[in-house]
């Protein structure tokens, strides 16, 4: 009844990377753009394709792919040490970030051989970045509803609808997308497939989408008579929904999911080592040291599953649900801490970054799949469903 | 996490300390059959050379033995007997009988006092810590005894003459009495909130209501996925302390253990008695065995205020600018 709990077993990343990561600080000393904590903040949704670009001359974009395609052949521990120490460092990894997570993986799993010669380059060098079509105006966290729809013609595809949501849609190179080629919403998983799709074809209108904090890292994705040639379908026609679920397991699975507000925590420590430590602050850094200590160790029990062949869709989302909450109680309780005493002044930088964290952490429990829909998963991995 | 002690001393667990064992010794009895049976079958001296006659076992074999033993109730401090009897290794003459642990303790007018032990009522020695050195005191010259009146409860407070003879002394040890205590206890935490979620879980698909299982509902599987996530967390935390060939978990390691599970309890006791209803809290069920059990051990040897006070003035003094380095730095095995 309870395999999914005996799946969190104690695993350790191999100390055959303590050089790797070494490696890693020394790069990111020297190839990080000087930014202030509310920029750093701004953890995997800030955007520098220069960044990425000096990132993939490592040859550290699509660091698990294969070398015959320009990649790393390097494990999801590795990945793990990377994306560990570019969060904490606040760099601004979200230009190639999907295409690296998941894009390039998915199109490894699932392309054809020309497919995964002509992009998975591409991607290794930095010079393709990807976004993930799932969300529309009407099917958010009931995927199965969307209704962009391909149609086939002599050549490919005829693609009509819309998306919405989609993280750096504006600024990226092509979209994977999930869209409907048979039946209808009623049909659910079934009929759906997933395209690459160019982003510069004729038919493609792309809107920027201003959040609260006046960024506009997401977008909305318009699809008018957009002509698909045959080798854009990645996988197999009809199976789009599978293909989506593994995606998932990568999207949700990796220490994004437990650092998104390390900077500010950070910041604050490092304010509070200068004068400003009450008892009640070091108990609470000790808290949240007690809660990332351990969900580093759930996360990296997961990526263990991911490094033997696993596709842990639901252990994944049970570390992203807790792993969240702990990323949204940082904020939370920091305003309360920063505003407890009116007589102390702030620091500036610190309160900035307090600012956009706490303005964007109700993200941290929608995108990649809502607290509700993952609780869902978890229950039915418990047998509940 | 099955090994062959786990095997071996299970069915003794099943025979000997049912729901109804553990009422009888929380009601009034000492438990000198059943430590009997454990120690017949060698488990207190698991961690011993095995020249003295031990196991020599890995402490990360132990664990899923302290799990197990947390798992059954069993209400006695045998994990406290084991970790003593290796702690006085290459000692022979270390007392024989169940040992707890008691790392605070105060003096008055020539008197030493230490007040609400675990396992208090059911042992015969007790290990206190006088600055660097151990001492192990017998219960049976206690000037005093105080219950604490907790029905079920074997917390007890002793008081001894401050020059009361000790059984055995073990001057200037490294050891630290209190994380060893607090890591012990955290095991004691996980296994009962694996417990009590496992009996929840089945509640859930046994209690029918609306005419379906209450675990059809999404207020109750949600409720349900919360506590699976709390199990996970505090079963690694635990893992993570004991993940140790030889010795004593580090104090960090078991700072972090004992303020997880420990924040962990008070939600897994008031989620489990919420999906369980009146029933739940009756003295008949069997929840109420592992919930209290929650509770107290939540507050023995330092809740996690005391833990996270404790870590946050390590992260301070630390010389680390990244939160991440520092738990790198401390907890890399």
């Amino acid at each position: 009844m309870n395999n999914l709990l005996d799946h969190f077993q104690l695993a350790h990343l191999p100390q055959s990377l303590d050089p790797f990561r070494i490696e890693v600080k020394q790069f990111l000393k020297q190839a990080m753009p000087p930014l202030t904590a509310d920029q750093k903040a701004r953890s995997w949704f800030g955007f520098d394709p220069e960044f990425s670009q000096r990132l993939a001359k490592q040859g550290w974009v699509g660091l698990t792919l294969p070398k015959t395609y320009g990649g790393a052949e390097m494990d999801a521990f590795a990945r793990f040490v990377l994306v560990e120490e570019m969060l904490s460092a606040g760099s601004p990894v979200a230009a190639h970030w999907i295409a690296d997570r998941q894009s390039g993986p998915l199109i490894l799993k699932y392309g054809t051989e020309k497919q995964k010669s002509f992009y998975l380059p591409l991607i290794c060098q930095a010079k393709a970045f990807f976004c993930i079509g799932m969300s529309e105006p009407n099917s958010g966290s009931d995927l199965s509803s969307v209704a962009t729809r391909a149609v086939k013609t002599d050549q490919g595809w005829c693609l009509n609808g819309q998306k919405i949501w989609t993280t750096n849609g504006h600024q990226c190179h092509y979209a994977i997308a999930l869209v409907r080629t048979s039946g209808t919403t009623a049909n659910r998983h079934a009929g759906l497939s997933q395209f690459i799709i160019n982003l510069s074809l004729p038919g493609v209108t792309r809107k920027p989408i201003v959040d609260l904090t006046g960024d506009e890292h997401f977008s909305e994705i318009f699809f008018e008579n957009v002509l698909l040639s045959e080798d854009t379908l990645i996988g197999v026609e009809g199976q789009g929904w599978d293909q989506v679920i593994a995606e998932l397991a990568f999207e949700r699975s990796g220490p994004e999911r437990v650092y998104s507000s390390i900077i500010l925590l950070d910041e604050w420590i490092r304010w509070l080592k200068k004068g400003h430590a009450t008892p009640q602050r070091v108990a609470m850094v000790g808290r949240f040291t007690a809660h990332l200590s351990t969900l580093r160790n759930m996360s990296i029990a997961v990526t263990h599953q991911l490094v033997q062949g696993k596709s842990p869709v639901i252990e994944a989302a049970l570390v992203k649900d807790i792993a969240t909450e702990f990323e949204q109680n940082i904020p939370a309780l920091l305003e309360d801490e920063m505003g407890a005493d009116p007589n102390e002044i702030i620091d500036a930088n610190l309160l900035r970054a307090l600012a956009y964290v706490s303005q964007m952490a109700p993200t941290y429990s929608l995108r990649g799949g809502t607290r509700e829909i993952l609780r869902g998963m978890i229950a039915r991995g418990l047998g509940l469903r | 996490m099955m090994n062959m002690f786990v095997e071996a001393l299970e069915p003794i667990l099943i025979d000997h300390c049912t729901p109804s064992d553990v009422r009888r010794i929380e009601a009034n009895d000492a438990g000198h059959s059943l430590f009997q049976k454990i120690k017949d079958a060698g488990f207190v001296e698991l961690l011993a050379a095995e020249s003295d006659g031990g196991a020599n076992i890995s402490t990360r074999e132990l664990f899923p033995v302290l799990f197990l033993l947390a798992q059954y109730a069993v209400p006695l401090p045998i994990a406290q007997t084991i970790a003593a009897r290796w702690l006085w290794k290459n000692h022979v003459d270390i007392p024989n009988g169940l040992i707890a642990f008691a790392p605070h303790h105060s003096v008055k007018s020539n008197v030493l006092i230490c007040a609400n032990v675990p396992m208090g009522r059911v042992c015969q020695f007790i290990v206190i810590q006088d600055q660097q050195h151990l001492k192990v005191l017998n219960c049976a010259d206690a000037i005093k005894l105080n219950d604490s009146g907790i029905k079920g409860s074997l917390l007890t407070t002793f008081e001894w003459k401050i020059n009361a003879a000790h059984s055995f002394e073990m001057k200037n040890t490294p050891t630290d009495l209190m994380a060893m205590s607090a890591v012990l206890n955290a095991v004691e935490l996980a296994a009962s909130i694996k417990k009590v979620f496992d009996m929840t879980l089945q509640y859930g698909n046994d209690r029918v209501q609306f005419g379906k299982s209450i675990g059809k509902f999404q207020a109750i599987q949600h409720q349900l996925s919360v506590m699976a996530e709390h199990v996970a967390a505090a079963s690694i935390a635990v893992q993570a302390a004991f993940d140790l060939t030889s010795g004593q978990p580090t104090r960090m390691h078991s700072a972090i253990a004992k303020s997880r599970t420990s924040e962990s309890a008070q939600l897994i006791a008031a989620t489990a008695h919420a999906i369980h209803g009146a029933i739940g809290i009756t003295y008949e069920y069997d929840l109420q065995i592992y919930t209290r059990r929650l509770h107290h051990a939540r507050m023995a040897y330092g809740s996690e205020s005391y833990w996270n006070q404790w870590i946050g003035e390590q992260v301070l003094a630390s010389k680390t600018t990244q939160l991440s380095d520092f738990i790198q730095m401390t907890t890399h095995p």
